[in-house]
């Protein structure tokens, strides 16, 4: 029985009064009716289903009715509901899409079965337990052998070829691995079958998997592409599979897989150091328990080879954690900013429909007096604003889907995950939420607080409903919160921008504007010997420079930025080695010219010469920082030092450049002439990269060029083209978009600010009218009355704006990182953002104010 | 009459529920429980509305202006304080009649078609 009175408060209040107390006693009369426990089940078992059956049709039909009757509503008052869509749909959308991007990158499994087990393992070079350095493949061989953590160790270096074979030649990005790797990952191919051990063997015949893109785009998705032959540098390879899509390892501009190209010297040499050790944990085995077996394994290695292996530890960490702090900070930061959206489009919306439910008290309160009870007209209301959310959700999942490939850039490439998320029901899912969330939770508070005493008030007196006191403090509350993280997200995205802005004006040390870059990577074994590498730069540099409009051009081994290791010890003449390897500078070999066409300047000395040949003593040309570091307050000019396997002697000095990055110092830097190194030694450092400076746009010379290669040899694909000056702008892009979108952030920001600010002022106006009215008829002048209004906008805005200059302190401070040297607390951001925002704050004031101004008393009393 | 003609089609087909209400209905004035007893009898037992059932019918019934709540009580020794009694409006029973009308031509063409139950 009570049971049954429990069951009844599924029913909605108002049929529960009306029909409540019959239906309980009718249930207790065919209780007492029935006979026997059977009979009784058996009542019970016919009237609880009923009750919940009739309560969800109850339910549906008041949801039905409410929404015809907001529907017609909203009709009536097309401009609110416009707004208030607009208003949800922004801030469902600005959150979606950073969830959906963050969520990408930060939460989701990576794509492969059981991702969570998966780690890299690294050699940690001075046991810092957070340094990730490539192990060799003896220390790789011996990690696998030794440890009991793993149910599979594999190992891959990356690597690039060129694929010859149809039309043009092509430079494929790729990685070398050995048998165990693809099984460990889980991973199967779409077609043919992935590497046996007698693929990766040593002398087997060549074998390559290709990717799904090179697939389509190279092969025309030809199912019979299974068993044909390509070359690669040269050499043939037989295709045994393809790879399906959305298998991107390790990263997702991997193109083709192939065995491991193992020389003699990897199997011995313990510093020949350039492996990726991927490896999966055994089922239950903790990454504590692998790191202290890998550090126990790392000791022992270490006594067994104190020379190659000192002070050399192992690290190991999830697959899903190698993510730098700065891109997790990004992405966390651009999540906050849109939350802090979010929050002021709800307080805005929650304003709005306060506005709204005041401004219909009179409706309200004679639904009321024809007896609608309170909680049906709550519902009414909450119906109201759940629809009006749910109408900004769908056109804010729109908004997102859109938006996120913008922000794409977002998404490192270092994880082997696609570029741009997918839509998928996670992120359907969250943004229903987020709208249900945002619906009910700002419907709720004006809906109770139109409500409370619609039943009297409102009939008595229509236009003073308004000017509820509590009512009036909590929507200036609203406002002050609006102002508050629109000032924080106005600072925080300044501050960004001001970061960019830094390192958009840190000189690397070169000057990128005019130069056209290209990548000529040259085949070997063919080009092994250094004196076919010469004739081949020789011939294509000395026609390109022949060209109308060209003023410079040089190879280098890397490009600045791109590669940003290549660093090798330095040994000085006379002096003993520093212990730990910590001499170290960039080795890069250059042509002649190469400063010149990149401007950098030449202090002292000379360029590498032609005339330092293979032959002629081997020279260097070392930057400032070199000198700083070995020479100080010497003449470094004749000085000799050991560098990549030869006793190099330094011929010049030029300008520092920012080899790492525009946010990172960098080594110092040495160039070694492209003629003196012996045939087929330090084989990956050789010149690839063309530097061209023109006096035209810089893409105007590529075709030229690449006719020019061809002449020189036809074999050899052009790649990698591009300005040098949008590589330096691509150290800058995840910053650029994450900032450029704060700053979008944080001017609907300030503009939902503005607007809440001028919608109260223009209520709070509107309801004193009359007061306005007598106090000119008592003589204040409008200035007086001016003064009045703004000093509710002044005090608004100015609590909003102290509170908001906290946050932005504090966000400031936790996203130090990001900030480049910007001060948290830098005086300028926060001086423009506060104006800013004062100004806005004004100009949302004008129109009340002038309207209050121009009050004619006359008319205002007689209206009494 | 006419008049009302599209309105009444609009409820057809009626839920059988409402419809044993409105016949419950077409001889007196009743209270639920008088009108669960009463469906319950004329159908020999066979259909047992629950009381959420009833009520939510009655609520819409009202709504849609086939009933009406009476404010004319029976004799006061079987009357309870506590009880609302309904009376069917000419609406109501307009829309019985045509209700009882679908229902017999559909009747007609299930025989026609050669559905004659084995025993009547």
């Amino acid at each position: 029985m009570r049971l049954y009175g429990v069951l009844l408060h599924l029913l909605p209040a108002s049929f529960r009064a009306e029909y409540g107390a019959e239906m309980e006693r009718i249930f207790a009369r065919r209780l007492r009716d029935a006979s026997g426990l059977a009979a009784r089940l058996a009542v019970c078992a016919a009237e609880v289903p009923g009750v919940v059956a009739a309560a969800a049709r109850v339910h549906g039909d008041i949801l039905r009715a409410d929404s015809r009757y907001t529907l017609r509503a909203l009709r009536r008052s097309p401009g609110f509901a416009a707004a208030a869509i607009g208003i949800a749909a922004v801030g469902v959308g600005a959150v979606t899409a950073a969830f959906s991007i963050t969520d990408h990158v930060l939460i989701r499994p990576l794509p492969f079965p059981d991702s969570d087990r998966l780690v890299h393992v690294w050699a940690d070079p001075g046991r810092t337990g957070n340094s990730r350095a490539e192990p060799s493949l003896p220390n790789y061989q011996d990690w696998k052998r030794a440890s009991d953590s793993f149910e599979a160790m594999a190992a891959y270096h990356p690597f690039a070829a060129n694929l010859v074979g149809g039309n043009e030649p092509q430079r494929l990005q790729g990685i070398g691995v050995d048998a165990d790797l693809l099984p460990l990952l889980g991973a199967r191919p779409l077609l043919g079958r992935v590497f046996s051990a007698a693929d990766t063997a040593r002398g087997a015949p060549g074998t390559l998997l290709l990717s799904e893109g090179v697939w389509k785009v190279r092969f025309g998705a030809d199912p019979s592409v299974v068993g044909r032959k390509v070359l690669l540098d040269e050499r043939p390879f037989t295709v045994i599979g393809v790879m399906p899509h959305g298998f991107q390892f390790p990263s997702r501009d991997t193109e083709i897989w192939a065995p491991m190209q193992l020389s003699e010297d990897d199997a011995k040499d313990r510093t020949n150091a350039y492996f990726v050790v991927v490896a999966r944990l055994k089922r239950g085995v903790s990454i504590e328990r692998a790191r202290s077996e890998m550090r126990v394994i790392g000791e022992r290695l270490e006594r067994a080879y104190p020379k190659e292996n000192e002070k050399l530890g192992v690290s190991v960490f999830r697959l899903r954690d190698e993510l730098s702090p700065q891109s997790r900070l990004l992405l966390v930061a651009l999540l906050a900013a849109a939350v802090g959206v979010l929050l002021i489009a709800c307080t805005n919306l929650a304003n709005l429909l306060l506005a709204r439910a005041l401004s219909r008290r009179r409706e309200l309160a004679v639904r009321t007096a024809m007896g609608a009870g309170r909680e049906r007209l709550i519902r009414q209301l909450l119906t109201e604003s759940l629809i009006l959310a749910a109408c900004g959700g769908v056109l804010g999942i729109a908004l997102a889907v859109g938006v996120v490939p913008l922000i794409a850039r977002l998404v490192p490439t270092a994880l082997p995950i696609a570029e741009v998320p997918g839509v998928d029901l996670r992120m359907l899912g969250f943004a229903s939420l987020l709208t249900a969330v945002t619906g009910i939770g700002f419907g709720v508070v004006p809906a109770l607080r139109a409500c409370s005493g619609a039943n009297t008030d409102g009939l008595r007196d229509g236009e003073r409903a308004g000017s509820d006191r509590r009512t009036e403090r909590l929507r200036s509350g609203l406002v002050v919160v609006e102002v508050t993280a629109s000032v924080a997200l106005l600072i925080a995205s300044g501050l960004l921008l001001r970061a960019v802005w830094r390192l958009q004006s840190v000189d690397p040390g070169f000057r990128a504007d005019s130069v056209v870059t290209l990548r000529t990577a040259l085949p070997l074994p063919r080009y092994e010997p250094t004196a076919e590498r010469v004739r081949f730069y020789r011939r294509v540099l000395s026609d390109v420079r022949e060209m109308p409009g060209v003023r410079g051009a040089a190879y280098i081994s890397y490009l600045p930025m791109l590669m940003r290791g290549g660093i090798w010890g330095v040994t000085l003449e006379g002096r003993p080695e520093e212990p730990g390897g910590g001499n170290t500078a960039s080795l890069r070999f250059v042509t002649p010219g190469f400063f010149e066409t990149l401007r950098i300047p030449i202090r002292l000395g000379r360029d590498v010469a032609e005339t330092d040949t293979h032959d002629a003593p081997f020279v260097a040309v070392v930057s400032d920082s070199f000198v700083r570091r070995n020479f100080p307050g010497e003449n470094p000019l004749g000085r000799r030092f050991t560098f990549g396997f030869h006793d190099r002697t330094v011929v010049g000095v030029v300008g520092d450049i920012k080899v790492r990055g525009l946010e990172v110092s960098s080594e110092p830097q040495v160039y070694l002439s492209y003629q003196q190194a012996d045939d087929g030694e330090i084989i990956g450092y050789v010149p690839k990269d063309l530097v061209v400076r023109t006096s035209g746009p810089p893409g105007r010379a590529v075709p030229a060029i690449r006719d020019i290669v061809r002449r020189v040899d036809a074999q050899i694909p052009l790649s990698d083209i591009r300005p040098l000056s949008e590589i330096v702008r691509a150290e800058t892009a995840p910053r650029r978009v994450q900032a450029w979108v704060l700053v979008a952030f944080a001017g609907i920001a300030v503009l939902l600010a503005g607007a809440g600010i001028h919608g109260l002022l223009a209520l709070t106006v509107s309801s004193r009218l009359r007061e306005i009215g007598v106090r000119m008829a008592m003589g204040a002048c409008p200035r007086d009355i001016l003064r009045m209004v703004l000093r509710q906008a002044a005090v608004l805005a100015g609590a909003g704006v102290a509170l908001g200059v906290l946050v932005a302190y504090a966000a400031g401070r936790a996203m130090q990182a990001l900030l480049a040297g910007v001060s948290p607390g830098d005086a300028a951001t926060f001086a423009a953002a506060v104006a800013l925002s004062v100004a806005t704050a004004l100009l949302g004031s004008l129109l009340p104010a002038l309207r209050a101004v121009r009050v004619d008393p006359m008319t205002v009393m007689r209206a009494e | 009459m006419n008049d009302d003609t599209p309105r009444v089609e609009a409820l057809l087909p009626l839920p059988p529920a409402t419809l044993h209400i409105l016949m419950a209905l077409a001889e007196e004035d009743r209270h639920g429980y008088a009108i669960l007893q009463d469906v319950e009898r004329r159908t020999h037992g066979e259909v047992r509305l629950s009381a959420a059932t009833l009520y939510r019918s009655i609520q819409r019934m009202l709504e849609q202006g086939l009933l009406v709540e009476t404010r004319e009580r029976p004799a006061p020794e079987e009357d309870d304080e506590r009880r609302r009694y309904y009376r069917i409006t000419p609406f109501g029973k307009a829309v019985a009649r045509a209700e009882t009308r679908r229902l017999t031509e559909l009747v007609r063409l299930a025989r026609a078609s050669g559905f004659v139950p084995r025993s009547a």
